[in-house]
């Protein structure tokens, strides 16, 4: 009878600490941030700014303060540093470089995290003033939030393992378990595009799940847009790599409210002059640009 | 009207899978939960024991930390492999269980001591005792809270979305990602709940007619 208790004991033991150690606990990686901060251009703020006609810059303008929708959990897009708790990534320096053009240094900044699946709430509802976060421009999105941009040309790719050598692009999926976050694009494209068989779909709250999953060997491929998978694959060289073949086109904007014109083309023009000038390009070699591979500039698509 | 037509490749096999989930779960909470209340009220202390321990961990774990738990961790243990389906039924189950076993206890304290002493009288063993004479008479008076437990079930099954299962709890991140309006995608996934729910509420009416004790 003791016997039996104690391996109760035991196992209840042994289970509650198995869940306390893997909860929110992410994949190991190097603690590398996927940012050289030293090498992040620095931006002038303007001053008086106005923007006619646009009720966001009249309202923060009149807080003096601005909020940004963003993510915290895309290595070298956005990411937010658990120790010191600031922000880091491609989509944050986008966010504070058109801040500066609108007047607002740093310290008037708040960045808010805001879900994929809340994001035309936060913007509608006047909870965030814009969003910078791998937010793909659609035309169906238009009707709910406009977009300025794109700032970023992302398309579809896979993050497998370092040895596997079966996966070399969207054919090859057949028969292997895919990952991605639940309801995501990405997913809904293998799913209806069948590229590997419905049972083999898997699907969690957070990438960073699914690449777990990837180095526990639960599933063969992780799928989202390029630069999502590039961060992932930059804090972990030794175990994961993208395979590097896209295969859809992905151009990221920053959500504003759909009534206000004035500001989106503000923000266009903010943009381009950062292409320009080639603050993009330094942004973009400091963060994603760290993975490795190179890229160039979108056009600015004005609506 | 829109975006639930729009989307019916979504709503159909999304709250189908929804139902599956509680229906699997839902009967194998009822069976788990009754035979832990078993154990709960058993002439033996370490059954007495290894129920109040199950009731007492489970009742108190957060759902979503038993998802994470046999999602997360116990592959890791290299036991059995669950699909994330049966993964979501075992959590269900194992939680939802917990509350079942205290609503089936505290209807077999309702039942007068006198008829189990009876039975005991008579010579029936524990496993009769109970099984023919005093969970028959205990089921009836919780009738309501078990109902209760069973829909609480039922909505508990939308975590699931967050652990790889494509239920009804998932529609709106898909609708948020096909630029469809969350909010009018939200009314239908709730109206979808309220039919559901309004079913289980005409069984529970109709039980409690039917087994209905005078007293």
């Amino acid at each position: 009878m003791k016997i039996r208790t104690l391996a109760a004991g035991l196992l209840v033991g042994a289970l509650t600490l198995t869940a306390c150690g893997k909860e929110g606990a992410p994949s190991g990686g190097t603690g590398d941030t996927g940012t050289d901060a030293a090498a992040l251009p620095t931006y002038t703020v303007a001053q008086n700014v106005d923007v006619a006609g646009s009720p966001t810059f009249a309202k923060i303008k009149g807080a003096g303060k601005l909020t940004i929708g963003v993510k915290d959990d895309q290595p070298g897009l956005g990411l937010k540093d658990p120790t010191t708790g600031k922000f880091q990534g491609f989509d944050i320096e986008i966010a504070k470089m058109v801040a500066a053009g609108l007047g607002f240094d740093e310290s008037k900044i708040t960045f808010t995290t805001v879900d994929s699946a809340a994001r035309e709430a936060a913007i509608t509802n006047g909870n965030v003033d814009y969003y910078v976060g791998t937010y793909t421009i659609t035309d169906k999105r238009k009707t709910q939030v406009s977009f300025a941009g794109p700032y970023f040309m992302a398309g579809q790719d896979l993050l497998v393992r370092k040895d596997d050598t079966s996966i070399t692009g969207p054919e090859t999926l057949k028969g292997k378990k895919v990952c991605s976050v639940t309801g995501s694009t990405p997913i809904q494209r293998v799913r209806d595009q069948q590229l590997t068989e419905a049972g083999n779909i898997v699907e969690f709250q957070k990438y960073s799940q699914c690449v777990e999953k990837l180095i526990t060997k639960e599933v063969d491929a992780v799928t989202t847009d390029d630069a999502i998978l590039k961060g992932f694959a930059a804090q972990d060289p030794d175990n994961l790599k993208v395979v590097g073949k896209t295969f859809s086109q992905e151009p990221y904007g920053i959500g504003l409210p759909r009534d206000d014109a004035a500001l989106r083309g503000k923000v266009d023009d903010l943009l381009q002059a950062a292409i320009d000038d080639g603050t993009w390009q330094k942004i973009y070699d400091a963060t994603l640009g760290k993975s490795g591979s190179a890229a160039t500039p979108p056009a600015i698509q004005r609506y | 009207m829109d975006v639930l037509l729009d989307n019916l490749d979504l709503y159909g096999p999304f709250f189908w899978t929804t139902i599956k989930l509680f229906l699997i779960s839902g009967v194998a909470s009822l069976i788990f939960g009754t035979f832990l209340a078993g154990l709960r009220v058993s002439p033996v202390p370490v059954f007495r024991a290894v129920g109040a321990t199950y009731v007492t961990l489970l009742r108190n774990t957060p759902l979503t930390l038993v998802f994470v738990f046999l999602v997360f961790a116990y592959p890791l243990l290299d036991i059995i492999d669950l699909s994330y389906f049966t993964a979501a039924v075992v959590s269900l189950t194992l939680y939802t269980s917990a509350f079942i076993c205290e609503v089936v206890r505290s209807g077999i304290n309702t039942v007068p001591v006198g008829q189990a002493e009876a039975a005991r009288a008579l010579g029936l063993t524990f496993t009769q005792i109970l099984g023919q004479i005093v969970l028959p008479q205990a089921i009836r008076s919780v009738v309501p809270p078990l109902m209760s437990m069973l829909i609480a079930l039922l909505k508990n099954t939308t975590i699931a979305a967050g652990f790889s299962v494509a239920e009804a709890g998932a529609i709106r991140q898909y609708l948020s990602e096909r630029g469809d309006n969350q909010l009018v995608g939200l009314l239908w996934v709730a109206l979808g709940f309220i039919i559901l729910v309004a079913v289980l509420s005409f069984i529970q009416r109709t039980l409690e007619k039917r087994w209905s004790v005078a007293r």
